[in-house]
């Protein structure tokens, strides 16, 4: 008997089940929504972000998106997605040819430019699925994070997201919800922020 | 019974290591208790009854979840691995790094993995590999295991790092923490580029998904995930929840229990390797999950329930005990409150036979588990297990005896209540048998307390007399 079949046959023993008996159906999950204006989220989020040493910019518009983040970049070198939101803001991503030229570039770039799945109000939280548009490594490598993202993909919180979308990595391989900058407190428990991650998180929130 | 090991004095007795043990605890517990008060989270205990529930469910119909996992596993183009020992789990491990030339291995924190001794076993195979997490990768370099389930270094100052990183790294000494951060974070970053395999625990396992969530603060969890060409997580097959959206209650929990924080810095959910179009991301994701015990545990319905822990830790920021002696006296990587129940059961309860009696049996981790284990009730069933102590069977033997014949409880309670009641008070300290000696068992005790003087007559004499003249009324 293989190790898997060994494995199943002690759990269904230990469990008192036989293979193929049905199971119950499970409890269901709390989830708290509750509506919440626009106004209300854009001042939790803002709040919530602002708590964990990052910052929220709020534009009217695409143009005035780029503006806001040209004044972030300030002058360093940055990688951006080629996400279809940031190409209509006029934030070039670079089409990347293969994997080792994306990988060089984050390796050595100042700043990372992304959109983002979703934000989430309640916790200040910046929601990234990887796909070929939303690379992982541009938010992970550089030490100053930007995300770029329309204001109608604010919601109020975690439970909202997934009481709309209960399965969302069925057609992404990861999502990864940022919640701040990198941070560790591992010595001391003294607070030190861009240990392996950025250090640095910048929201921009186009409305209109 | 009580621990022999004479390490456990060595810590009492260290006054840098109390206060570090002390406060950092303390900074954990005070955030917890913040996070989760009624007013920053009213539904705190409709969560934690609720998680309960979905952990339990998960763990009394593990068979079917097990199989959702592997077939949506296998669906997103991963791959499960089954390991009955630790043995087989890392040899699966070595093999896949030979078979692809991985010769540098990242690995982000992970329990399990320090249970079963991984990294040993893959440096011994002169595989480079290294932990990531800033406080275990200063225990790897120091040669130290984990002193605590979230904050593995919290028994470390500033000035240890600084002395740890001159000698293994060559760099100046320096005691400013951002700096030794920054040059963790200048070495791992070197290794994150070169490394073929990356290495992760889980905090949990999606069933419907076919995902691995991983909880961080860092990111060198989302960097051994997202950089290597190879991904393995190593779980044990208690970490299942049935669906992606349990996350809401447990990620909720999680955070605040652990550290204070509703949601920590990074949340990855993995459910395969990089699909088509993708430029970065595993080429290949493994995840092995491993019984090592587990199923024995789950076959005992009386402490299945152990099984539900999330490992927030919150229980040992909370422990009397744990607070005093620290993590290293614990005979095992888990330690406190969890490590107390959990070792016996995984490695057999005669190895250290006084560990679940080590407990007050004070209840207060109880109160703060997230998905409210009975601790203390575990523990005292664990004690009922355990061979019983010849010396505690003579006394206890003998007062049993007494107790089962009321005649000659009454009698003997009269004589020796009569003399005790003429005794003078720090009596206990003065009579010369060998438990007062300078190094008895009731020395300690007795220095600090008195045996009160007993009332010249005992509640049943009052209680009697009392029935008496009532009647008489
Ligand atoms: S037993 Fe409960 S409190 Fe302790 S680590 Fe596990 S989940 Fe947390």
């Amino acid at each position: 008997m293989d190790s898997r079949d060994a494995i199943f046959e002690r759990v269904r023993s230990a469990i008192g089940r036989k293979l193929g008996q049905k199971p119950l159906p499970p409890p269901e999950p709390l989830l708290r929504v509750s509506a919440k204006t626009v106004e209300q989220r854009l001042a939790r989020f803002r709040a919530a972000l602002e708590a964990l040493g990052g910052t929220v910019t709020l534009v009217p518009n695409f143009a005035s998106a780029r503006q806001a983040v040209e004044t972030l970049v300030d002058g360093q070198s940055f990688v951006a997605s080629p996400h279809p939101f940031l190409a209509q803001c006029g934030i070039a991503g670079m089409p990347y040819a293969n994997p080792e030229e994306l990988r060089n570039a984050c390796a050595t770039a100042g700043v990372g430019i992304t959109s983002a799945y979703c934000l989430l109000a309640q916790t200040g939280t910046i929601v990234l699925r990887a796909t070929p548009q939303e690379p992982r490594l541009i938010s992970l490598l550089p030490p100053v994070h930007i995300a770029v993202v329309p204001q109608d993909r604010l919601l109020t919180n975690l439970d909202e997201m997934l009481s709309m979308i209960p399965r969302p990595v069925d057609d992404s391989s990861a999502m990864v919800l940022v919640t701040g900058p990198s941070r560790t407190g591992d010595i001391e428990q003294f607070l030190v922020r861009g240990v392996h991650g950025p250090g640095h998180v910048h929201v921009v929130i186009v409305g209109g | 019974m009580s621990a022999p090991d004479p390490a456990i004095r060595t810590t009492l007795a260290d006054a840098n290591l109390q206060l570090a043990i002390y406060t950092n605890t303390g900074r954990f517990k005070d955030n917890r208790s913040k996070a989760v008060s009624p007013e920053t989270l009213p539904e705190y205990q409709d969560l934690r009854t609720r998680a309960a529930e979905i952990k339990q469910h998960t763990l009394d119909f593990l068979d079917v979840y097990l199989l959702q996992l592997e077939a949506a596993v296998n669906a997103n183009g991963g791959k499960v691995i089954w390991a009955q020992t630790g043995e087989e789990a890392a040899d699966f491990v070595l093999q896949l790094a030979k078979e692809k030339g991985a010769n540098v291995i990242v690995k982000s924190k992970s329990m399990t993995s320090e249970e079963i001794h991984l990294n040993e076993r893959l440096i011994h195979h002169e595989l480079d590999a290294v932990e990531t997490d800033l406080g275990e990768y200063i225990l790897q370099l120091a040669g130290q295991r984990p002193y605590h389930i979230v904050a593995p270094a919290i028994h470390m100052t500033r000035h240890d790092v600084a002395d740890i990183f001159e000698e293994k790294l060559g760099v100046a000494h320096d005691t400013v923490i951002e700096n030794q951060a920054m040059t963790a974070r200048r070495v791992l970053r070197e290794k994150f580029l070169q490394a073929g395999i990356g290495i992760t625990g889980a905090n949990f396992l999606l069933a419907d998904s076919g995902a691995v969530v991983i909880v961080e603060n860092e990111g060198n969890a989302r960097l051994s995930h997202s950089a290597p060409k190879i991904h393995i997580a190593i779980a044990g097959i208690e970490k299942l929840i049935p669906r992606m959206r349990d996350l809401a209650v447990f990620l909720d929990l999680l955070g605040r229990s652990a550290s204070g924080q509703p949601l920590t810095s990074y949340t990855s959910i993995v459910s395969g390797p990089r699909r088509a179009g993708e430029l970065d991301g595993p080429e290949e994701f493994y995840i092995v999950l491993l019984d090592a015990g587990r199923t024995k545990l789950l076959a005992d319905v009386e402490k299945r329930e152990s099984l539900r822990c999330i490992r927030c830790a919150a229980c040992l920021n909370t422990c009397p005990v744990y607070r005093k002696i620290g993590g290293h006296n614990y005979p095992w990587v888990y330690s406190g409150p969890i490590g107390k129940v959990i070792t016996p059961q995984f490695k057999g309860n005669e190895k250290d036979p006084w560990l679940p009696f080590a407990s007050s049996l004070c209840g207060a981790c109880a109160e703060v588990c997230p998905v409210k284990i009975d601790l203390p009730g575990i523990l005292l069933k664990l004690r009922h297990e355990a061979k019983p102590d010849p010396k505690d069977t003579r006394v206890f033997g003998l007062w049993s005896w007494l107790m089962r014949r009321p005649a000659m409880y009454s009698l003997a309670a009269k004589i020796g209540l009569s003399w005790l009641g003429r005794q003078p008070n720090g009596w206990l300290n003065k009579v010369p048998w060998p438990a007062n000696s300078p190094s008895g068992p009731l020395t300690a005790w007795l220095s600090e307390r008195d045996f009160p003087a007993p009332p010249p007559k005992p509640f049943r004499e009052l209680w009697v007399e009392r029935k008496v003249k009532e009647r008489k009324k």
